[in-house]
């Protein structure tokens, strides 16, 4: 079985394509177009959304809906929207079974998207929130550079997890005759040549590893550190004790004064012995 | 100035919160609104910078009514600072203190600058400017607040409880800090508080608020000690405000002088000098650094005067501070001398318990309303 994956998967022809057949090459971009037009109508409709439930707090039960659709078998549901969907579209190519297609991959990109952002939104911490307004922030202020780059890691995490998602199930793009890596496991499965379907699994295991990971660079690259708490290894340690006792080391007499008003951290008989109340009361 | 006249604050289920409020907060002084949990404080506080909108009255600042420019112009020229600071996770230190500056267009070198200078100035090195809030201690990520609130410098900042989520050792440390930035600057301060001690230390005048948002009082600390107007006031500020009173009378108790041995110093040395079994042990430089015990026969080990053998134990009393430190200073020294100290932390001499007592009877000090230290 092992080798007739690799047999596969090792033959020059199955990545070039012939005359007739697409090669992986093209089936992968097949397959990452159908995801792409997914992910980007669940963001347009989730990710907005998303914000204006979590930023206003309110209609948190359409999220409990969204998530409701994750219920949904998604190939029952596939060919249902074909029963439904296609012949009310006129017109040549792939349209008639690309559009219930992407409406099933799209109603399984929501909610997680949806439920991601507005937890994410809504998480924000509320002191965090309550001074960004008293320090007249407008509600798009607040909303753009306060809430939003503190929402970012759930809000990715969303997208992920949709996007995994997606990727995955674009195979059944092949069940309603369209192209992407799923040919290879419904034709393999038709054909016996379990090489061939064990292949395209690999394939669709494989981008979709990949696609998390460029998403992660993605996030790695636009989440503030000070919210995903990944600090560099010189401030690490974190704690302002150990920042302190760096300064002290560091030795210039003012930075001992500076260690100083670190007392806060440090034992309580230097407190004890400190002048008390040098400054009277009120 | 702030004032609030006769400013309600109801809301649809019936709740009054503020109950026809009328108040001047002084300009250059801390106001303190204090109370029990459900007294209006809070609220008051946020109707100041519109965060709540009180039904009926107004608030002027300055004579001018807060409703006559738009919410967001007015509270960016009101310092905030609350309770866990509210700082935000995904800016660094100089970034959170920044945000007015910024918001108000500022260019980034310039509102860096000042950031930084405003660091140094709440006690934070220039080297956190780069840190993110969760790097920082509780007491640090306030400092944090305290300086983005004084960013834009702003005649008025309001405070909600910004020392209460702080271990009381911190909390000391910056009230203290806060009433020498507010002596260097003299902003137009209210201050929410639901600590009655905390609002006697800081307060240049001190508002009790009883529950339902009724004004129960309005004085300064002193008198609010000497003169509770009822007995909601009277419970409120508690037992031991005639102790608590002698914080506003300053001490002219005669100090003796106090034998001293030096770190370092034979114990034998210490023997001799030593008074009821105690001796003071100050550093080259005559600052006290604790007590030394030498009951008779003494099992101490060594033969020098050390850090490790002294009792750390009692406060030290600034020369020329109120009866309340110099008592404190006698009560909780294990020999019974209240350790005398000048500015710079040297020794000046011990008072007794006894001494400070004798004080207050002659003068009469604890009870009248006197004037402030």
């Amino acid at each position: 079985m092992t080798d007739n994956v690799l047999v596969w998967l090792n033959d020059p022809q199955n990545w070039s394509g012939t005359r007739f057949t697409p090669g992986i090459g093209a089936q992968i971009a097949a397959h990452l177009l159908y995801t792409a037009i997914a992910l980007l109508v669940a963001g347009a409709i989730a990710f907005p959304l998303g914000i204006v439930l979590g930023h206003t707090g309110r209609a948190g039960w359409l999220v409990s809906v969204a998530n409701g659709l994750r219920s949904l078998p998604t190939v029952g549901l596939l060919i249902l929207l074909y029963v439904m969907v296609s012949p009310l579209i006129s017109g040549r190519g792939d349209a008639p079974y690309l559009v219930p297609t992407e409406i099933a991959l799209v109603l399984l990109a929501l909610p997680p998207i949806l439920a991601n952002t507005y937890a994410g939104v809504r998480n924000v911490p509320p002191d965090a929130r309550d001074a960004a307004r008293g320090m007249g922030m407008t509600g798009p202020q607040v909303l753009l550079r306060v809430e939003l780059p503190n929402a970012l890691p759930l809000v990715f995490s969303g997208l992920r997890s949709a996007t995994l998602q997606v990727i995955a199930t674009a195979t059944i793009a092949a069940y309603v005759g369209l192209d992407g890596l799923g040919r290879y496991v419904y034709d393999g499965l038709a054909s016996h040549q379990f090489g061939q379907m064990a292949g395209g699994a690999v394939l669709v295991a494989a981008l979709a590893l990949l696609v998390d990971l460029v998403l992660a660079l993605v996030q790695r690259l636009t989440v503030s550190r000070g919210v995903s708490g990944r600090f560099s290894r010189r401030a690490a340690g974190g704690d302002g004790r150990t920042a302190a006792v760096t300064e002290l080391t560091a030795g210039s007499g003012e930075g001992r004064e500076r260690g100083g008003n670190d007392a806060e951290d440090s034992s309580r008989p230097v407190a004890v012995l400190a002048p008390s109340g040098k400054h009277p009361p009120g | 100035m702030i004032r609030f006249d006769e400013v309600t604050k109801a809301y649809p289920d019936g709740t009054v919160a503020v109950d026809e409020l009328t108040l001047t907060a002084p300009s250059g002084q801390i106001t303190v609104f204090v109370g029990p949990s459900g007294c209006g404080k809070t609220t008051s506080l946020r109707m100041i910078n519109r965060m709540i909108e009180p039904t009926s009255g107004t608030i002027t600042i300055d004579d001018r009514d807060v409703t006559s420019v738009p919410a967001t112009e007015l509270r960016r020229g009101i310092g905030y600072v609350i309770q866990h600071a509210g700082l935000f996770p995904h800016r660094t230190v100089a970034d959170n203190v920044a945000t007015v500056p910024l918001l108000t267009g500022t260019n980034r070198r310039q509102a860096r600058t000042r950031a930084i200078e405003l660091m140094e100035r709440v006690g934070l090195p220039a080297s956190f400017a780069d840190r993110y809030p969760a790097q920082l201690s509780g007491g640090q990520q306030q400092r944090v607040g305290v300086a983005r609130a004084l960013a834009a410098d702003p005649p008025v900042m309001l405070m909600d409880e910004p020392f209460s989520a702080v271990d009381p050792v911190v909390r000391d440390q910056l009230q203290r800090e806060f009433l020498r930035l507010q002596e260097e600057l003299g902003k137009t301060i209210v201050f929410v508080t639901h600590d009655i001690d905390e609002a006697i230390r800081l307060g240049d005048t001190v508002a009790v608020l009883d529950v339902g948002g009724r004004l129960a009082q309005l004085a300064t600390p002193a008198d609010l000690l000497a003169t509770p107007a009822d007995p909601f006031v009277a419970g409120f500020v508690g037992r031991d405000r005639g102790y608590r009173a002698l914080a506003f009378v300053s001490a002219e108790v005669a100090v003796v002088p106090e034998p001293t041995v030096t770190l370092g110093e034979p114990l034998a040395r210490a023997r001799d000098v030593a008074v009821d079994d105690w001796v003071l042990a100050v550093d080259a430089g005559h600052r006290p650094q604790g007590w030394l015990h030498l009951p008779d026969g003494g099992g101490l080990s060594g033969d020098e005067v050390q850090p490790e053998l002294l009792n750390l134990g009692g406060t030290l009393a600034p020369a020329g501070g109120t009866l309340r430190e110099a008592l404190d200073a006698a009560l909780s020294s294990p020999s019974g001398r209240g350790v005398v100290v000048d500015d710079d932390g040297r020794l000046v001499g011990s008072v007794s318990a006894a001494t400070v007592l004798r004080h207050i009877d002659t003068a009469g000090a604890g009870v009248s309303p006197g004037g402030r230290a």
